[in-house]
């Protein structure tokens, strides 16, 4: 009860925040326009999808997987920020539940994620992308963006409470280049060989087939291709339970003992 | 004396090789300021984080308002409130947002926070700022509205680690007002300070420690008292000087210093009045522009217990 009660207390303050700062707001609304012109029209007018189909269908669940990716940073700045500043160590020295910090951080980035997702998907409609495959297969692919971007934010939690702020600061940029190796906007098959393992066994790349594969969206990979996409739904699920086993206890020991 | 509200015995803590803390005994009785005095790395910071849970101690026994702060940090964190050395607060919020959440997150409930951040501002003057978002305070202000959220649950004990380090006089003064009211409440405060005044000030009680451990304990007056008064003298011209000097050191048996005309006594003890020193230097003939008994300053305590004068400066820095 506790846990609940302090997690959404926590999970406010990251609201009042909004509210303080439409700006975030106003961003999240424009930064999926924009991805949507720039990769759908200005890159996607010289990329061929393999197999034929629309690039913009093939591109857009490319989209929904990388905008939760940048959820890392959120989280990892939001943490070092009140490490930073010693917030952390006043939540510490108060007779709050030890889980409830972290479950604060990601479960209010979950509410702006739902937001920033929804948003996505309206953009995605208004440019022709469409879900083929019914819509129970179409809510499991939101689900599983939800979860996607809900382990990002407990990966960015950890990460928060090891990395002082500065140095945070000039890592936080880099979430977005090292979530393109990967096949939100490409095919892998034409990668040279080293940078195709990579790219073929990213989380991100798993997640992505998984939404082409439940949105019945062009661009899945046969069964020859590498196993995470051959199988994407069982590789996501594997992967995001996988990085939660490991970021969610780090998490919450690292900030009941942060400091010792 | 009352039974003390916190308690060290062999209170040790090792970073690695560094002994921050090498067997530490504190006993603060309740409802005063306790002054907590050192340099720089003497372990001021990591008694007050050892004490309010944040860092756990590699040895001895720390108890705060009866709880042993090892087996028992919930309980110590219901009933103590830190503010450390940052204004640990969101800046994305007004002031009165953040007290609301602390609050919450003191177990104060919804509405007891409420109540209780809105009763704090009206106490502290505060409420004409608290609707502003922190991030356009001054440093003086924020550090006002960080001190009181560490008052949200009322605590038995209050730990203030080095609450006006950095702020302008101004605000320095404000923050020191704020602290005298708190006493009169009956808390009980454990003030961390590199700045000699702001102990002399506050505190009724001081410990001075200095790699670690107690060097010194008692009241302001006390510690003062151990190294007696200084007698400033400043001779008419420097054909006066010896003659004074002589003089001085006959009423104190202490060797007298000269820096050009301005000479000076430590003094230990019992001092003669002034009214003598000055009858005696006239007997001996020597022309006297300016005479003073000045009491010793902490500082002059912190140095004679620590030792080097560079390293004072360096502190008071």
């Amino acid at each position: 009860m506790i846990l609940l009660a302090d997690g959404w207390t926590l999970t406010l303050r990251k609201l009042l925040q909004l509210r303080h700062q439409p700006g975030t707001l106003i961003a999240m609304l424009i930064m999926p326009m924009v991805f949507v012109v720039l990769f759908g029209f200005v890159f996607g007018s010289a990329i061929a999808v393999p197999g034929g189909g629309n690039y913009r269908e093939y591109l857009l669940p490319g989209l929904f997987v990388m905008t939760a990716v940048p959820a890392i940073a959120t989280a990892m700045l939001a943490v070092a920020t009140d490490q930073g500043r010693g917030v952390t160590d006043r939540l510490r020295s108060m007779p709050t539940h030890r889980a409830a910090v972290p479950l604060g951080q990601t479960g209010s980035d979950g509410l702006t994620g739902l937001f920033g997702l929804a948003v996505m998907l309206a953009c995605g409609l208004a440019v022709g992308w469409r879900a083929h495959n019914g819509i129970g297969q179409t809510l499991a692919g939101v689900g599983l963006l939800l979860l996607f971007r809900y382990t990002m934010s407990w990966i960015g939690t950890y990460l928060g409470l090891v990395i002082p702020l500065p140095t945070a600061d000039s890592l936080a940029p880099l979430t977005f280049p090292i979530g393109m190796l990967s096949n939100a906007f490409v095919p892998t098959a034409g990668m040279p060989a080293w940078l195709r393992v990579i790219c073929d066994w990213n989380p991100i790349s798993a997640t992505v087939a998984a939404c082409r594969s439940l949105f019945g969206n062009p661009g899945v990979p046969g069964p020859d291709a590498a196993w995470p996409l051959a199988h994407p739904v069982t590789a996501t699920l594997l992967w995001l339970a996988l990085l939660l086993l490991i970021f969610v206890p780090l998490s919450v020991r690292r900030f009941a003992r942060a400091g010792l | 004396m009352a039974d003390p509200i916190v308690h060290t015995t062999g209170l040790r803590k090792d970073f690695g090789d560094v002994a921050a803390l090498t067997g530490l005994d504190l006993e603060i009785p309740p409802h005063v300021v306790y002054g907590l005095l050192g340099p720089n790395g003497a372990g001021k910071s990591t008694t007050v984080r050892i004490l309010s849970t944040l860092t756990r101690a590699s040895g001895g026994q720390a108890v705060v308002a009866g709880f042993d702060v090892a087996r028992r940090p919930d309980s110590v964190r219901r009933v103590i409130g830190l503010a450390g050395q940052d204004a640990a607060l969101d800046h994305a919020l007004t002031g009165r947002e953040n007290l609301r959440i602390f609050g919450r997150l003191s177990r104060l409930g919804v509405r007891g926070a409420r109540q209780r951040a809105d009763e704090l501002l009206a106490r502290f003057d505060l409420t004409a700022a608290a609707d502003r978002l922190v991030s356009t305070y001054s440093g003086g202000m924020s550090r006002r509205i960080h001190l009181i959220a560490s008052l949200l649950r009322a605590p038995t004990v209050l730990f203030l680690d080095e609450p006006t380090t950095g702020l302008d006089p101004r605000s320095r003064i404000g923050v020191w007002e704020s602290i005298r009211d708190l006493v009169a409440d009956g808390t009980t405060v454990l003030l961390t300070s590199q700045y000699l005044a702001e102990v002399d000030q506050l505190a009724s009680a001081v410990a001075v420690i200095d790699h670690g451990r107690l060097i010194a304990e008692g009241s302001p007056a006390r510690l003062k008292s151990r190294i007696g008064s200084h007698i400033d003298v400043v001779v008419e011209s420097m054909d006066h000087l010896a003659g004074a000097m002589a003089v001085l050191e006959r009423l104190t048996g202490r060797r007298p210093e000269a820096d050009g005309p301005h000479i000076v006594v430590a003094a230990v003890g019992e001092v003669p009045p002034l009214p003598q020193i000055v009858r005696e230097l006239d007997a001996a003939g020597t022309g006297i522009r300016d005479i003073g008994i000045r009491e010793p300053s902490l500082d002059d305590v912190f140095l004679s217990l620590t030792g080097s004068a560079a390293e004072t400066r360096e502190v008071m820095a």
